[in-house]
């Protein structure tokens, strides 16, 4: 028994060293095949980080919940100083800062650029402006009960939550993610295609030999079993070939996003390949050469018999 | 050790390539196949190599109805016939051991006994030293030797020879029969197809004639059922 099953296993060891051996030997079909089967896997592997860092950004801002309380022009620093101060009352609110109309104009010529547009208009067309923190404790819904009892307010014309952006990013990166799922079946569909008909040329064109294979006794297992080694060859290099694509983008990637990063004030930092998505690659390559080996020899090899 | 039992054998399209078969072949014997072209001896040595089947009828190897064997049993029948043919069909990108090796490894047998086995077998149709060498860069009596050293070498009670020396000279054709002859003394049972008439008469052996799909009756009555 321990023979016979070291035996299995030795033939098979011989069936992926042949199998490796025969990819070898044509290097050029192999690379493309290769190339191609590694673009393959990279691509989603690639969009599935980005939705990965896209949603670690998403996450940092999770913390905001300020909204600001744009108060009508008509409304004096009085009466800004006296709603913020009924505000600061409420258990549900952190903090109350106020910035003045003459501020925010302040800021914005400093800041836009549009200075000399602006003292063209002679008036300050900003409103006074209050920046509400509500406690960590308050959620989504006592927000937004807040925000529609402040924009009720006479003196109030608008109230903006700032975490907005926060879920129009998260409703985005969703999509994004479902859309990697689609693409990730497409073009794992993809490499098993082009798997399958490598496979299925290889053994057209191995026919004779496989003729003469059934000649002598052999089974379709037997016949089938290097063709399944040569397709798992194809997935697994395909895959470590997609693995490489990967660390030579991110460390394009990686200047630009430090720069980026750094304009944002945002501690932000690129998720690389983790060893869960090297292991995906692999495995998604391995199973793909397989299916597609499995695909080619399963329709091809029983239908070949000596004539 | 083969029968064939009123057996017929109908190609599609409607001719009959061998008609109302019957005859039997004991265990040991060499029997020459022959007749001219077209006269069914290929169609013959496929139904052994269970290459094909049988229109109506049936054909024995063994006691085994072959011509009803389930496919999935067809390799493991084809491991216990050696197969000799006219064009050698050796698998060029591998050496004369490669080659012979085949049918063992096939079989699963383990390495160490393959290669004992393999160099028993070149060395029985003296080709020992040119294990190492690919087909093409032997002679074509030679890559027939070699042939034959693949046919034997799993040792099968039933040796099958599809036109062994029609691409040969008479003299190498000559040896190679005598080979076969060797391989016969030792028992195993051989049936050869050959059309070449000369080297039948320098053989001597039993002959089955056949002659427009059928056994030709007054040549051998001795096969005669």
């Amino acid at each position: 028994m321990i023979y016979k099953l070291r035996h299995y296993f030795g033939l098979h060891r011989q069936n992926a060293i042949d199998a490796f051996d025969d990819i070898i030997q044509k290097p050029l079909a192999s690379m493309l095949t290769i190339a191609v089967i590694g673009i393959a896997l990279a691509l989603p592997a690639a969009l599935n980080l980005l939705v990965q860092n896209g949603r670690s950004v998403a996450d940092s801002f999770d913390g905001i919940r300020d909204f600001s309380v744009y108060l009508k022009p008509s409304a004096s620093l009085a009466d800004a100083d006296k709603l913020a101060e009924s505000l600061r009352l409420r258990s549900s609110i952190e903090t109350v800062k106020i910035i003045s109309a003459d501020e925010a104009l302040k800021d914005f010529q400093e800041g836009s650029g549009f200075s000399e547009a602006l003292s063209a208009l002679g008036t300050n067309p900003l409103p006074h402006t209050l920046v509400v923190r509500p406690t960590e404790a308050a959620d989504a819904g006592k927000l937004t009960t807040l925000a529609d009892e402040l924009s009720a307010k006479t003196n109030v014309d608008q109230v903006r939550i700032d975490t907005d952006w926060v879920k129009r990013l998260n409703a985005i990166l969703d999509l994004l993610r479902r859309s990697v799922t689609i693409a990730g079946v497409l073009l794992i569909a993809a490499v098993i295609i082009i798997v399958g008909n490598t496979i299925r040329l290889d053994i057209q064109s191995r026919r004779d030999e496989i003729e003469v294979l059934k000649l002598l006794g052999a089974s379709d297992g037997f016949v089938r079993r290097p063709f399944l080694y040569v397709g798992v060859w194809y997935g697994l290099v395909g895959g470590l070939f997609g693995i490489v694509l990967l660390v030579i983008s991110a460390l394009i990637l990686a200047e630009p996003i430090e720069r980026l990063t750094g304009l944002y004030q945002a501690s932000f930092a690129l998720q690389g390949l983790n060893f869960t998505s090297i292991g995906a690659i692999l495995l998604g390559g391995f199973l793909s050469g397989w299916v597609g080996a499995w695909s080619a020899v399963s329709r091809h090899i029983a239908s070949i018999q000596p004539s | 050790m083969i029968r064939f039992d009123h057996m017929t054998k109908r190609y599609e399209g409607g001719r009959d390539a061998l008609r109302n078969i019957s005859f039997e072949v004991p265990k040991g014997e060499l029997v020459f196949l022959t007749g001219p072209s077209g006269a069914g001896k290929s169609t013959l040595l496929k139904l052994l190599a269970c290459i094909e089947r049988p229109t109506r009828g049936q054909v024995f190897v063994n006691d085994r109805n072959i011509g009803r064997l389930p496919n999935r049993q067809i390799p493991r029948y084809r491991q216990q016939v050696g197969l000799v043919f006219q064009d050698n069909k050796l698998l060029q990108d591998r050496s004369a051991f490669d080659n012979v090796a085949l049918p063992l490894i096939i079989a699963g047998m383990h390495q160490r006994e393959v290669g004992r086995r393999v160099r028993a077998a070149l060395d029985q149709v003296g080709l020992l030293k040119k294990e190492k060498s690919p087909p093409r860069t032997l002679s074509l009596g030679e890559q027939q030797r070699v042939g034959i050293a693949r046919a034997v070498v799993s040792r099968p009670g039933l040796l099958v020879a599809d036109e062994p020396t029609g691409n040969l000279d008479p003299e190498l054709s000559l040896d190679i029969m005598r080979l076969f002859k060797r391989f016969n003394d030792i028992g195993v049972t051989m049936v050869i197809a050959t059309h070449d008439l000369n080297l039948l008469n320098q053989l001597g052996g039993k002959r089955l004639v056949l002659k427009d799909g059928e056994i030709d009756e007054h040549t051998l009555p001795e096969f005669k059922r």
